[in-house]
């Protein structure tokens, strides 16, 4: 296997719980919002991270870049272990992979400066990562609204004068200034409207083409996920249930947690026999995880060893990795 | 043939700004039969959500109806005086919101703010009334309901409070319940959920839905009808299987091709989705003919002049687009 672009290494991040003593606090408990997650990323390839809310899927994506401070666990990134980097805060070196791994903000309400145009939003990058090459600015600026399918006129307006949809546009933009190999893109198109959503969609699936991207892809909307995606991973509680190529996991889910997942989606055709399979009870508090698989409570197929044991994540096809006791 | 349970005709909504009337709902029609669902779809600012508190004269100003009836169960809501509109509301038309963590009250036990309605609706004494909670919590799946007639809101999960929601509206046996958005806010499973549970009280309970939403995959799996709505007007109406099956508007077309889907193999050579260009016009000053002209791949010189009237192309099918079978009237 060639060396992957992005390399997870058993991945955590542990919330302790405190309780205040009468002198000392004493942590109680941890909540492992990300536990123990691998998973590798090739060059040009698109990772979809799936799960529903408080899952871990965020935590996980801003503990690559140290946003959130992991636990313990290890991130390469082009062959390079880069949370000692961000540990140590050299600038010029946490500049360097920066440059090569950005990150798009699911809300671009609330990640674009409203008193900055868009012009200055663009340079902003520009100024931090490339001061020796000024003269190039404002033609990479043109340049970058073009590729997002904006206006080079454009950057002399705000970003209230913009719809949702370009708004994100104007946000990937920001993230691709400094010629990335990688982008994190969170949520990025659940705020907007289905049309929207699929001209969005389509620009991230031109821009991958184009410059040969990455893209981890963070998402619970897994309409998008299947159609942007070219492997995916599940999270459940914190953990990595079960990582597949896409087809493979839309066609042949082997955890019953994706297989539930799956077949909640409506699907838009009314005609469609759709096998549900229903799910009981709600995603329990990270603070009460049930010991053995996470899982097991809400399971149909649960056994005993799966109230007492963890399963591992093992190899059970050609990069489909499962952590079940009795998959489906 | 009866009349239907609900009939909307010709509603305007509009919201007076400093800068003009934005026309938010502009000549709507729909009507919902006894114990049907009935979904309205539409896009960020198509109107479906106002359209859909004008039926219980809930627009907040600036907004004020400017015309149209609503009749129900043979009286015109619109022209009934505030006093009788509000022994109707959540009494016999309901409401569950998007939003449960917004539309129950913080500060009242689910216990004191249910039993409000029932005290102020059919006089219900203190232990009549909380017999009648116990059973609807119990209807709605809650498991352990007394104890959580004494709980908060904040107590209770998401997926817990939308039931309670729903539990609320129930509460007076409504012949129709408006559900704006019920599952939005609900993470994937927990809205398979709470879809099942509005299906099989329907069912139980015969009553009629409208449930607003911008999700095709809901509509499709509840509703008996469709509205379609696109800048404040409705494009297209059928039953679910035709509109789906046989769409004729091209906006209901382009927003249904537009969709990624779940079943389809994208890898491979690089495919990318059917899209619309442009975004909605502004309401402020619409564009004189068809809405949707601007963007539309069929339009004709004809769409920009003329606005579609919705004229019935099938039975059960109606649709406002000139290309495809409607009348206009020179705008």
């Amino acid at each position: 296997m060639s060396a992957a672009l992005l390399e997870v290494e058993n991945l955590s991040k542990h919330y302790p719980v405190l309780r205040r003593g009468i002198l000392l606090q004493r942590q109680t408990a941890a909540i492992r919002a990300v536990d123990d997650v691998s998973f590798r990323l090739q060059a040009g390839e698109t990772l979809g991270l799936v799960g529903e809310s408080g899952c871990g899927k965020t935590t996980t994506a801003r503990a690559i870049l140290n946003l959130v401070t992991p636990s313990s666990g290890a991130v390469r990134f082009e062959g390079r272990d880069i949370l000692p980097v961000f540990r140590k805060g050299e600038r010029s070196e946490v500049l360097g992979i920066r440059r090569g791994l950005q990150y798009v903000f699911q809300d671009p309400y609330l990640s674009l400066n409203p008193r900055w145009t868009i012009g200055e939003t663009l340079r902003e990058p520009l100024r931090i990562h490339w001061p020796e090459r000024e003269a190039e600015w404002p033609t990479r600026i043109d340049a970058l609204l073009r590729m997002v399918g904006l206006e080079p006129q454009h950057a002399w307006r705000y970003p209230h004068e913009f719809s949702g949809g370009q708004r994100q546009r104007v946000g990937i933009a920001r993230a691709l200034a400094v010629e990335p190999r990688l982008l994190i893109l969170d949520e990025p198109v659940s705020s907007l409207d289905i049309s929207v959503r699929a001209q969005i969609l389509n620009l991230l699936a031109e821009l991958q083409d184009g410059l040969g991207l990455a893209y981890l892809y963070i998402s619970h909307d897994l309409s998008s996920v299947r159609f942007i995606s070219t492997h995916v991973a599940v999270m459940y509680l914190g953990k990595l249930v079960e990582m597949a190529p896409v087809d493979a996991l839309f066609a042949a889910a082997g955890h019953h947690y994706t297989r539930a997942l799956l077949s909640a989606i409506p699907v838009p055709d009314p005609g469609a026999a759709q096998s549900r399979i229903h799910l009981q009870g709600e995603v329990p508090s990270a603070l009460r995880r049930p010991t053995g698989c996470p899982f097991h409570p809400r399971c149909a197929a649960a056994l005993p060893v799966c109230r007492s044991e963890e399963p591992a994540l093992i190899d059970i096809g050609p990069g489909h990795r499962l952590a079940c006791h009795n998959p489906a | 043939m009866a009349p239907p349970l609900l009939s909307v005709e010709g509603l305007q909504v509009q919201f007076h700004t400093r800068d003009g009337i934005v026309r938010a709902v502009d000549g709507v029609d729909y009507s919902v039969g006894r114990g049907e669902t009935l979904g309205i779809v539409g896009e960020s600012g198509s109107g479906k959500t106002v359209s859909s508190l004008a039926l219980l004269r809930l627009v907040p100003p600036p907004a004020r109806i400017a015309a149209g009836r609503v009749m129900f169960e043979g009286e015109d809501l619109l022209a009934k005086p505030e006093r009788e509109l509000g022994a109707i509301r959540g009494r016999r038309i309901a409401m569950v919101f998007q939003n449960p963590a917004t539309s129950l009250n913080p500060i009242y036990s689910i216990g004191s703010q249910l039993g409000e309605i029932l005290r102020w609706h059919e006089k219900l004494d203190r232990a009549a009334a909380e017999a009648r909670i116990l059973s609807l919590l119990d209807l709605v799946g809650i498991t352990d309901p007394a104890t959580r007639l004494r709980q908060y809101p904040h107590e209770l999960s998401g997926g817990m409070k939308q039931r309670i929601g729903i539990a609320r509206a129930l509460l007076c046996n409504p012949a129709l319940l408006l559900a704006d958005e019920p599952t939005t806010a609900l993470d994937v499973t927990i809205q398979a959920q709470i879809l099942d549970l509005l299906a099989d009280l329907r069912q139980r309970l015969g009553m009629a839905m409208v449930l607003v939403t911008h999700d095709m995959g809901v509509v499709a799996r509840m509703a008996d009808r469709i509205t379609v709505m696109y800048a404040g007007r409705v494009c297209e109406t059928a039953s679910a299987a035709t509109l789906f099956s046989a769409p004729r508007h091209p906006y209901t077309r382009a927003l249904l091709e537009s969709m990624p889907r779940i079943d389809h193999r994208y890898t491979g050579p690089r495919q990318l989705l059917p899209t619309i260009a442009g975004r909605p016009p502004g309401l402020l000053n619409p564009p004189a003919g068809c809405r949707f002209a601007a963007r539309c791949p069929e339009a004709m010189a004809e769409c920009r002049t003329t606005l579609p009237v919705e004229t019935v192309v099938a039975p059960g099918h109606s649709v406002s687009c000139i290309r495809h079978g409607s009348q206009g009237i020179a705008a």
